[in-house]
């Protein structure tokens, strides 16, 4: 029974998880920046769904647009105002671009995070399910929730998957990732590719930012944590490999479930840290990483 | 030419901070002790990512390792501070060598990554054995530095001024060169024959030595050891922040944004809990518009060639 428990709690997990990593991995395989405002952008989607759901009374779904177009509107922001300007600057000698789309990314994320605190609280906030009561799964109670959680998750992943691999703008978005000088010699216009990957992120963190919010409950206080969670997995997968983001997810979901059920709930993260300071001194380029 | 334009400004500088306990009360003297303690922090750190060329995101782990095997000592030993001192350090030298030498063999984000990792693991060991350490209410410490403001200012102004004159003759010395073509191109510099695994692990050294000391002296100065005040990542961010927005590779330049940055949000403090929005924005404007910082643009000005 508590196997099986582990087993569905640690499913819906790990997908979240997959689906927070897996725009985080995108930007990084397509653009190479690391973006560590991203927890802070999936807690702005949170909050305002929650707020637009709880505040004006409206179905549960309109929130869920709100939040995802309030990511949208970061994800842009953050790419138009922040790390394309870095990036373009001639004043920063070209190996040095990292660190300082690093500190502004980061910067930007405490704004965001210091914004949503002022504005709503940094009370944890849970925003109203899409779908409300219980299923039982071989015995086991499972909010219908939690099962949504991990499908949405799971289908946005395998859509990103089809428009990654089967279509052309997919393939323009693999050649960026591979080899943005020659894809502009075959005359695309690599900006409106980055615009492309930053859109996708934005909807990928703000609809992994709106089901946790749904799951767990959010709090701003939060972004900090979810920036280093979804960083790990990333890393601990191989940095820019979505396959391997995804069976990282897992490893890590699946780790912290264990421990949080058999262990200690209060070090459920202590594992997935030690696993992933052991992979990056053995195997620096992550599980499936490409170097 | 940038030497004696250096001192030029900072003698004078020095001047007015070793005045200013005869002109201002105690309350600004407590803000500039703590600034000072942060303006090691960030110039240890700015030795390592200005010129070693590494990204070190987990600043507080050595500032925490520092802090703690001195606090320990104290609680539970009651050693006199000076070895406390010393041992602190030593703890953080000894903790930042076993961190680097693997990291070293990383680069980038991975680095990157595994400081941050060990600044995870510190808080959550910390917060574990809270019966030892006092988890997140923090550890008293019998001893302190001294209950006398102008003491106090006097002992961190005098750390950060000879750490400052260590850590910047470091890098102004042909070891700093070396460092900087380490961190700039470590196949160029491999090539003419430096040994650059040494050099950054010696730098990672220093940065650690600087960062454990003055974390322990923090602490002596605070009266007592959390994990909030010299662990957290905040504390980290605020060092880096303090760095990049001082000026990188400036040494000096670290040491005059942790002090803006003090200073700011305490100035800021009627703004309540916005107070840490208006500091990011600013210093996310100096990074968006003047990425050399405030001394990079003032050395640069004047005598660079």
């Amino acid at each position: 029974m508590l196997a099986l428990q582990i087993l569905i709690d640690g499913f819906a997990i790990s997908s979240l998880y997959a689906l927070g990593a897996i725009g985080f991995t995108l930007i990084f395989g397509v653009s190479g920046v690391l973006n560590l405002s991203h927890g802070a952008i999936m807690v702005v989607a949170a909050v305002i769904a929650w707020w637009v759901s709880g505040t004006y009374g409206v179905s549960p779904y309109l929130g869920a647009l709100a939040g995802l177009a309030a990511s949208l509107a970061c994800s842009f922001f953050t790419y138009g105002v922040i790390v394309r300007p870095l990036q373009k600057s001639p004043s920063i000698p070209h190996e040095e671009k990292e660190i300082f789309v690093l500190t502004a990314t980061l910067l930007w994320g405490i704004m965001l995070q210091e914004a949503v605190a002022y504005l709503f609280t940094n009370n944890p906030k849970t925003v109203r399910p899409l779908v409300e009561g219980v299923v039982r799964i071989m015995g086991v109670r499972t909010p219908w929730n939690e099962v949504l959680t991990a499908a949405v998750s799971l289908g946005a992943i395998a859509l990103l998957y089809l428009l990654v691999n089967r279509t052309r703008t997919g393939k323009t978005l693999l050649a960026a990732a591979m080899n943005p000088r020659g894809l502009t010699l075959l005359g695309f216009e690599l900006s409106s590719i980055y615009i492309l990957v930053w859109a996708i992120y934005g909807l990928l963190a703000g609809g992994a930012g709106v089901l946790l919010g749904a799951f767990l409950g959010v709090s701003s206080d939060n972004a900090g944590t979810l920036t280093a969670s979804a960083f790990a997995i990333v890393v601990l997968g191989g940095l820019g490999s979505v396959s391997g983001s995804l069976i990282a997810a897992y490893v890590v979901g699946y780790l912290e479930t264990l421990t949080a059920y058999l262990v200690n709930p209060s070090i459920r993260t202590v594992p997935a840290l030690l696993l992933l300071i052991i992979v990056v001194y053995v195997r620096p380029q992550g599980l499936l990483g490409r170097r | 030419m940038l030497r004696s334009r250096t001192f030029q400004v900072v003698v004078p500088a020095l001047l007015v901070l070793i005045l200013l306990p005869l002109g201002v009360n105690g309350y600004i003297l407590g803000l500039l002790t703590l600034a000072y303690y942060y303006a090691v922090f960030a110039m240890s750190w700015d030795l390592l990512f200005g010129f070693a060329g590494e990204v070190n995101f987990g600043p507080s782990f050595l500032i925490g390792i520092g802090a703690y095997t001195a606090a320990l000592l104290n609680h539970y030993w009651s050693w006199p501070i000076p070895p406390c001192l010393v041992a602190g350090a030593f703890a953080a030298v000894v903790a930042g060598a076993v961190l680097a030498i693997p990291a070293l063999r990383l680069t980038g984000p991975y680095f990157g990554l595994i400081t941050l990792v060990a600044v995870l693991l510190l808080q959550n060991v910390l917060v574990l054995f809270a019966g030892i350490t006092g988890g997140e209410i923090g550890l008293d410490l019998p001893d302190v530095l001294s209950i006398d403001a102008s003491t106090n200012y006097y002992y961190a102004l005098a750390f950060m001024t000879v750490s400052g004159a260590i850590l910047y003759g470091l890098a102004q010395s042909p070891v700093g060169l070396i460092l900087q073509a380490s961190g700039q191109d470590a196949i160029e510099a491999a090539a003419l024959g430096f040994n650059v695994a040494k050099h950054k692990l010696a730098a990672f050294c220093m940065s650690a030595f600087f960062s454990g000391l003055a974390g322990a002296m923090l602490i002596f100065y605070l009266g007592t050891a959390s994990v909030g005040t010299v662990v957290d990542i905040g504390v980290g961010v605020n060092v880096i922040i303090a760095a990049v927005l001082g000026g990188r590779r400036t040494i000096l330049g670290a040491a005059v944004g942790s002090i803006f940055l003090i200073g700011a949000g305490e100035i800021l403090r009627p703004l309540g809990q916005l107070s840490t929005f208006v500091v990011s924005a600013i210093a996310l404007v100096v990074i968006l518009f003047f990425p050399g910082g405030f001394m990079g643009r003032l050395l640069q000005s004047g005598g660079r060639e």
